[in-house]
């Protein structure tokens, strides 16, 4: 069970608003680069999130760039997960192959600061603020099956290659 | 049931019947990574615990999105993968050889491979013919490591082209008028397959450049068949014995079609700060600009260089608008100072800068200030991207580009061609 507060972001998140080029420099000194998640949507941001929280957002979040580092910068915040109506798909294979879940969902009822509690099994979101509760899809396969290794690396040592039975 | 393109190069390479919808483990025919996800790839690498390439020679290292770096952080970013390439055998793509999907175009992607890059405008390789898509920096160590990667076969949206383009509309106006139409996640998992009466006429530079923006409508991969288009370009590219022609089959199934009539088209601008915020030049006439950026991936071809030279010939940029030029590639620059474009394009005040991504993602070479606006001719205008989060980017063709320079505010073409 995942516990912690929501972020609550729009559409159309991007990687540019994650972890901007500008900061192209530090991406090999991930927890200087850390310090600027998500700075360009909510500068406040890496300052007010807590371990477990969860970033949820609207629709297409992560778009643009191939760029690993935004999917790692918000695993490095800890985040335990990322609720959007939709992601982009190079973000969402990114952030399974770092072990942080992408969880897809309507958040159209989570509001800024709700405390959410995630059964990553049942595949339920409470919203213990206002009672709600959510589905969220389920994540495919070979995905779940990198994400409950932690990750691609991990995956990869524990099986050597792809294995899709 | 026939195939689409997508479904067809899969099955080829997996051996499998790829249907859409399906999981597919690929053999990968290129794998690469540029400067600034390259380093993460290396680690990753490393810490997977696999010594070895799975194919040296079909890996390549990039230097091109800060090339010849701007910061001693780089700089060590670019130390770390020279250091791999010596111990790995993969190839370094050094300093001013240029951007890497003009490079991929121009010298590595055949029709029917399947290639991965740690950068997600390698979809512009599917105007050869090739699946070709980006991923993150671990998917591609271990791609690099096992020589294969894991795909969904995506389902296809087949774009229907007929007519010609009017003067003064290009490839680019095409991409952001459909981009425009479909939404930035219009395309979300999928492929975008371009077909139709008109593809048998259309260049290959137009071609790079509608599938290196497919990206912006989410797609997965943008594909054309490989006809005689691109066994012409292999072959001015001394690459005749890698064609193989490849196409979708007439009864292969789509989830949709989109018809357009390119004879209708107008030049079209992607507005501040989406991509599929567009309208055309003529509703943005007059928006006044500090800065026009011509190159990238996106346009800074042979094409792209003569289009703004043949406008900006015996002319000036606008003394507030500063124009600064970025050939994609070595090759491109060496064509261009042959064909006389580079002498023009400085005699009209321009910035010539190396071959490479350029001031595209805010790095160097061009980084906006708080309050100004930029024209492009590169492929996103997210906020930020360019530098201050409070800067404007607009993006366009070219031609526009080069229109624009002249007056200081954004300009059709039409007006000066």
């Amino acid at each position: 069970m995942l516990k912690g507060r929501a972020f609550k972001f729009g559409d159309s998140i991007s990687t540019d608003h994650i972890i901007p080029g500008r900061y192209a420099h530090l991406r090999s000194n991930p927890p200087e680069l850390a310090k600027h998640v998500l700075e360009d949507a909510d500068p406040a941001f890496a300052a007010k999130v807590k371990p477990g929280d969860f970033v949820v957002a609207g629709n297409n979040f992560g778009l643009g760039s191939s760029r690993e580092h935004a999917a790692l910068v918000i695993k490095m915040a800890g985040v335990s997960a990322v609720l959007a109506k939709s992601v982009a798909r190079i973000f969402f294979r990114n952030a399974i192959n770092l072990g942080l879940p992408v969880l897809i969902c309507a958040t159209d009822k989570i509001n800024d600061g709700d405390e959410l509690e995630i059964d990553l099994t049942a595949g339920i979101v409470r919203d213990t603020t206002n009672g709600s509760e959510l589905e969220f899809n389920k994540i495919p396969a070979v995905m779940l099956a990198i994400l409950n290794c932690g990750g691609l690396i991990p995956y990869i040592k524990k099986y050597g290659s792809f294995k899709l039975e | 049931m026939g195939k689409t393109l997508a479904e067809k190069i899969l099955s080829q390479k997996a051996k499998s019947e790829a249907i859409s919808g399906s999981i597919v483990i690929a053999p990968v025919d290129l794998v690469f990574v540029q400067d600034t996800t390259g380093p993460l790839t290396v680690r990753q690498f490393q810490s997977s615990g696999f010594a070895r390439l799975a194919n040296p020679t079909r890996s390549v290292l990039f230097i091109d999105h800060a090339a010849p770096s701007p910061n001693y952080g780089l700089s060590n970013d670019h130390k770390l993968l020279r250091e791999f390439a010596r111990q790995s055998g993969a190839t370094v793509s050094e300093v001013g050889e240029g951007v890497c999907h003009q490079i991929v175009a121009e010298s590595l992607a055949k029709p029917g491979d399947v290639i991965i890059g740690a950068d997600s405008h390698t979809v512009t390789a599917g105007a050869l013919g090739a699946f070709a898509t980006g991923m993150g920096s671990t998917d591609v160590a271990i791609a690099l490591a096992l020589g294969e990667t894991w795909l969904r076969v995506p389902e296809s949206i087949k774009v229907v082209l007929s007519g010609n383009f009017p003067d003064g509309v290009y490839g680019k106006d095409l991409i952001l008028y459909l981009i425009g139409q479909i939404g930035a996640d219009g395309a979300t998992y999928k492929a975008l397959e371009f077909g139709g009466s008109s593809i048998g006429n259309m260049s290959m530079p137009a071609r790079l450049t509608i599938a290196n923006m497919v990206v912006e409508a989410g797609a997965k991969a943008g594909l054309f068949a490989a006809d005689k288009i691109t066994r012409e370009y292999l072959t001015s590219q001394g690459r005749s014995n890698e064609y193989q022609p490849i196409s979708a089959d007439d009864d292969a199934s789509y989830e949709k079609i989109i018809n357009i009539n390119m004879a209708k088209l107008e030049p079209m601008v992607a507005k501040p700060h989406t991509v599929d915020n567009t309208a055309p030049v003529t509703e943005l006439k007059g928006t006044k600009i500090n800065q026009v950026v011509i190159g990238t991936c996106t346009n800074g071809r042979l094409d792209d260089l003569a289009l703004a030279a043949n406008i900006l010939r015996g002319k000036k940029r606008h003394p507030r608008t500063r124009l600064i030029v970025a050939p994609a590639s070595r090759q491109v620059m060496l064509d261009s100072i042959r064909a006389g474009y580079i002498q023009t394009l400085i005699e009209a005040e321009a910035v010539i800068l190396p071959p490479g991504c350029g001031p595209c993602l805010g790095l160097h070479q061009g980084v906006l200030g708080s309050g100004e606006v930029c024209l492009s001719t590169s492929n996103r205008n997210f906020r930020g991207r360019m530098g201050s989060p409070e800067a404007f980017i607009y993006l366009a063709s070219p031609a526009t580009a080069a229109a624009s320079a002249l007056t200081g505010e954004i300009t059709d073409p039409r007006e000066v061609i």
